[in-house]
């Protein structure tokens, strides 16, 4: 049914076209097409272009600065971090700059585009070069831009210098179609290392359990963030590349399989705060993918929870370490490691009573 | 053909064109298929690229369709997409990132680098400075038919059961390298290889041809300096493309090898499928420097044609100087020779050492500098001019605005810090589609109005030619310019369907006025469709300079021979720029009139010239090539 509707609608509008089209020809047909008319030929039509750029103008930046002011709430997205207000203010110097120069300029071209349209007997002004006018307009861009890359390259350095001792170091992991979380344990605070060599169904992390970090190491569903307090990612993909992408704290860095990344950043603001602020209570953080990685690039979301540093700290502490949750794995600590890989992810009796015999198995292995 | 000429202007030059199809040598096939003239390449290029345009468009309509119009039943494309239509009417989300990747390489490489430099340069380099051919018309026949044999191979990747190559343009592995890890990197990413290959092959050809050419061929008198700014601009893209297409050819090769032969030059730590592959060592970001050591300066490969048509066609339609010529050269030297030095730019948030992420800012926000001053040279050119808008001017004119709405937001993402933001946004897509994407894509448009006499003989129409300027430029302004807000709040691209975030769910609104907007100006490409193949028949017989051009293509026969010129070439005595020149007879001198023929508009120092002028007509200077046959 569609089809046939847009089908006809294409004919419709093709037909008239062929029929005005038609038309013209006739008509200038029955204009005497003498050598002199060839000048007459190309300018014909030059008023109605003229003014029509004119309309353009005066239209387009009227709907552009209508736009822009009356929907200012609805894309430009509230910020929740402290280099973010920063790039922010960046990007609104920037636009002020520019759009200044896109105002003048459009405005300009187009009054000339109509002011000097074709008129019978005049003649152009033959001008070829002013090399004043030339180098004013090298040098002012110049400047303008100076000054902008001069305040960029700061912002930058301070966003990618090194993050403090104290951040709080969390792990990012990025695979088809999904983002995993680890955070370093309670107990060490540190995360452990992993090998993609390791990564099975269960071990999702690759974690390397001969390394007494990984322990404690916790996985979570949710991205959780204290408030104020200096985040350290830890970015790294398993299969192709993927970008970590927290649009509200206007932090990007991609997951490269091979390469470890990181981003730091200070959140400023918890979910509830930002609810309140934007007057809405079911408003939520969420981190995204901003590389294209496959079928699924478009679903990849996790959500993200920022709270105050107690509240995170508690938690953080309700969580169960990931060796806890697969005591099974017990069977690739190294022996010596095992007593104190019990006790730091706080595995109860029960599930180590079976496991001497999985021991023995793996020692003989070694 | 005269006799199926319906219009009136017919009788006015009708005993000139009598026998000009007879005249040749040859049989069809050597004169239409495997020419070696360089006027009959280029229309062979054009025709090839605009297919390939209007398929690229098509692709993006039906993709504009799914983010436009997300709920939408679109069983009614099912007889042609089949399969890729979900059991619900829906659009595979696989399938979508095939289209969009196709549709990006079709556009930057079928369309705007082989279908602009491959008709343009062909077309234009001989006649403008004064060549019977190209210095080797067999490499440049094989250059097209290497094109040729590319463009089969990259259509046929479309009706493979797996699907194109749907990782982007860019091709990033492992996406790429991978079978696993997405169905358009088996059998279609290879074809997209192999394709790529034999058109860089293309690309290495046309462009040798196009440098030698233009250093070798020139007509007596025809110097550096006194060249129009078109050829100096085809002079500086062919040698970006010689220098940075090798690199895509090396980038490309190294993948075939880890995708085909186990080697790990991109491959790393990768567990995909359930195993960990073997491969260690490899860096992924290796890759994203090789390919943008050609992406960017490709960008300049496909602007710096239009910039260069523009150029001539403003000066010739403002009847004015070009305001600045050598500045004008000057910022295409200076935008070529930076423009292999800023690559990194799409790189700030890969991983990449920050410390080069400074580097490569500096350099790129030095780029806008010389982009400016080319913006405000057009715009002096118009003052005080006396404007025709033919619709190649109009063209011209839509050109500069979309250079500068794109070139601005360019200054947004060279500086590193606020890219972290925008970066893979809907800006990005907003910003390369109007500098990159429409600029160049009207230089196409308004080089094919102003040459059209020139390539066939005869006039397109000129209402069509507005109504279709109109429709475009409203709609291309219409299409781009709310993905910037779209792009401000965050929107990323690539993306299938935007229903799985709260960050991205608002702006349904605009992203179905984009979708109606891209239809719209779609269909009005079909006006010119219809304008150029009626006019190549019907199309009233055009005057020798139907726009008073001073270059020199306009000096030859209506329908020229292989060979351009029935005579001696003509010696060029002056710059293409003599516009309006004060005390002239006309507002325009070609180039090959002597200064000793214009007394009364000479300047002082032209006088001085007029001596040297009768040594170089006694022929102290070689005579021009002339072609085998
Ligand atoms: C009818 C006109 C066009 C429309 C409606 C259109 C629309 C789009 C849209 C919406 C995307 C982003 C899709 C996504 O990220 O999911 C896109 C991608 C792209 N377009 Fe266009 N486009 C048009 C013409 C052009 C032209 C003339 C060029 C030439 C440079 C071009 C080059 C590209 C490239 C390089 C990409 C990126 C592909 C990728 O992400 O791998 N497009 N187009
Ligand atoms: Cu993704
Ligand atoms: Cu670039």
């Amino acid at each position: 049914m569609i089809t046939l509707i847009i089908g006809l609608g294409v004919l419709l509008l093709l037909g008239i076209l062929y029929l005005i089209f038609r038309l013209t020809s006739l008509v200038s047909l029955a204009k005497d097409t003498s050598r002199d008319e060839d000048e007459e030929e190309v300018t014909s039509g030059n008023s109605v272009n003229a003014f029509l750029f004119l309309v353009f103008m005066v239209v387009g930046l009227g709907l552009f600065f209508w736009y822009s002011f009356t929907h200012f709430d609805s894309y430009s997205p509230p910020v929740a971090s402290e280099h973010g207000a920063w790039t922010d203010t960046l990007f609104w110097i920037t636009m002020g700059v520019t759009v200044v120069a896109f105002t003048i300029i459009s405005i300009v071209m187009f009054v000339f585009t109509y002011k000097f349209q074709y008129r019978k007997g005049r003649k152009a002004k033959f001008y070829p070069d002013n090399h004043h006018l030339e180098l004013a307009w090298t040098i002012i861009p110049a400047i303008v831009l100076a000054v902008l890359i001069f305040t960029g390259l700061r912002a930058w350095n301070r966003i990618t210098s090194p993050a403090s001792e104290q951040a709080e170091v969390i792990e990012i992991i990025g695979q088809q179609f999904a983002w995993s979380v680890r955070y370093p344990g309670v107990t060490d605070g540190k995360l452990g290392k992993y090998d993609f060599r390791k990564i099975d169904g269960i071990n999702e992390f690759g974690l390397d359990l001969s390394d007494k970090n990984s322990f404690d190491d916790f996985k979570a569903l949710e991205l959780h963030l204290p408030k104020g307090k200096e985040v350290l990612l830890m970015i790294r993909a398993k299969d192709v590349l993927h970008s970590v992408y927290l649009p509200h704290f206007r932090v990007k860095m991609d997951a490269v399989p091979g390469m470890p990344t990181q981003f730091k950043f200070i959140p400023t603001k918890t979910t509830e705060e930002m609810r309140k602020e934007l007057g809405d209570p079911n408003f939520n953080y969420e981190l995204a993918c901003a590389e294209i990685c496959g079928r699924g690039h478009f679903s990849m979301r996790l959500p993200v929870v920022v709270e105050e540093v107690a509240d995170y700290e508690a938690w953080k502490a309700k969580q169960q370490p990931w060796l806890k949750l697969n005591p099974d794995y017990l069977s690739k600590v190294p022996v010596e490691l095992r007593e104190t890989a019990i006790i730091k992810a706080g595995i109860p009796a029960e599930s180590v009573m079976e496991l001497p015999a999985a021991a023995t198995t793996t020692m003989g292995s070694h | 053909m005269a006799t199926t000429d319906i219009h009136a202007a017919q009788h006015v030059h009708s005993h000139d064109e009598h026998g000009h199809d007879e005249h040749h040598a040859g049989n069809f096939w050597t004169k239409y298929i495997f020419s070696e003239d360089h006027k009959v390449i280029a229309k062979q290029y054009l025709i090839t690229g605009m297919l390939w345009a209007l398929l690229g468009g098509i692709l993006s309509v039906i993709f504009r369709l799914q983010l436009g119009f997300p709920d939408m039943d679109v069983s009614w494309l099912r007889p042609v997409l089949g399969g890729w239509i979900t059991e619900d009417g829906k659009l595979d989300p696989e399938f979508y990132l095939a289209l969009v990747t196709m549709h990006g390489t079709i556009m930057v490489f079928f369309v705007l680098t082989a279908g602009l430099s491959g008709t343009f340069s062909n077309f234009l380099i001989p006649l403008q400075i004064g060549a019977r051919d190209m210095a080797s018309g067999f490499m440049n026949m094989l250059s097209y038919w290497f094109f040729f044999a590319s463009s089969v191979v990259m259509f046929s990747s479309l009706f493979l059961s797996t699907g194109p190559a749907a990782g982007g343009w860019t091709i990033y592995p492992p996406l790429s390298a991978l079978p696993q890890a997405i169905q358009g990197s088996g059998l279609g990413m290879t074809l997209w290889l192999i394709a790529m290959a034999l058109f860089i092959v293309s690309t290495l050809l046309g462009g040798i041809n196009y440098i030698t050419t233009v250093i070798n061929l020139r007509t007596r008198g025809m110097s550096f300096s006194r060249l129009p700014l078109t050829i100096w601009a085809f002079f500086f893209t062919a040698i970006i493309g010689l220098l940075s297409f090798p690199v895509l050819f090396a980038a490309a090769l190294l993948l075939i090898f880890d995708r085909s032969f186990g080697t790990s030059f991109y491959l790393s730590d990768i567990y995909i499928g359930g195993e960990a592959l073997p491969n260690v060592g490899g860096s992924p970001i290796l890759f994203q420097h090789l390919f943008w050591f050609l992406g960017h300066p490709e960008v300049y490969i496909v602007l710096l044609p239009a910039l260069g048509i523009t150029s001539e066609i403003i000066a010739t339609n403002s009847r004015k100087p070009i305001f600045g010529y050598k500045a004008m050269v000057g910022s295409m030297l200076f935008i070529a020779i930076l423009s292999f030095v800023v690559w990194a730019h799409h790189m700030f948030v890969t991983g990449m050492n920050p410390f080069l992420g400074s580097i490569f800012m500096l350099l790129t926000l030095i780029i806008a500098v010389p982009s400016a001053v080319k913006i405000f040279n057009y715009v002096t050119t118009l003052w005080q001019g006396n404007i025709r808008f033919t619709p190649a001017m109009l063209f011209s004119i839509g050109m500069v605005s979309f250079f500068l709405t794109g070139g601005i937001t360019g200054i947004f993402l060279g500086n590193s810090a606020i890219d972290i933001q925008l970066h893979d946004t809907y800006f990005v897509v907003a910003h390369f589609h109007l500098v990159m994407g429409s600029a160049s894509f009207f230089g196409m448009l308004a080089g094919i109005y102003h040459w059209f006499p020139k390539m066939f003989g005869r006039m397109m129409d000129r209402r069509l030619g507005y109504i279709h300027f109109w429709v475009t430029f409203v709609g291309v302004y219409l299409v781009f310019f709310p993905m910037h807000y779209i792009g401000i709040a965050g929107f990323p691209r690539r993306y299938y369907s935007f229903t799985n975030f709260d960050a991205f769910s608002g702006f349904s609104d605009l992203n179905q006025l984009v979708s109606i907007a891209a239809i719209l100006t779609l269909s009005a490409q079909f006006i010119f469709l219809f304008n150029f193949v009626y006019s190549i028949f019907r199309g009233r017989l055009a005057p020798p300079n139907p726009w008073k051009s001073n270059t020199l293509e306009w000096t030859t026969p209506r329908f020229p021979q292989h060979g351009n010129w029935p005579g001696e070439i003509p010696a060029v005595y002056r710059w293409p720029y003599d516009y309006s020149k004060p005390g002239a007879k006309e507002d325009y001198i070609p180039q090959h009139i002597p200064y000793s023929e214009t007394p009364e508009s000479n300047l002082p120092h032209e006088n001085e010239l007029i001596k040297l002028e009768t040594d170089q007509a006694s022929g102290h200077v070689q005579e021009g090539h002339r072609p085998a046959h």
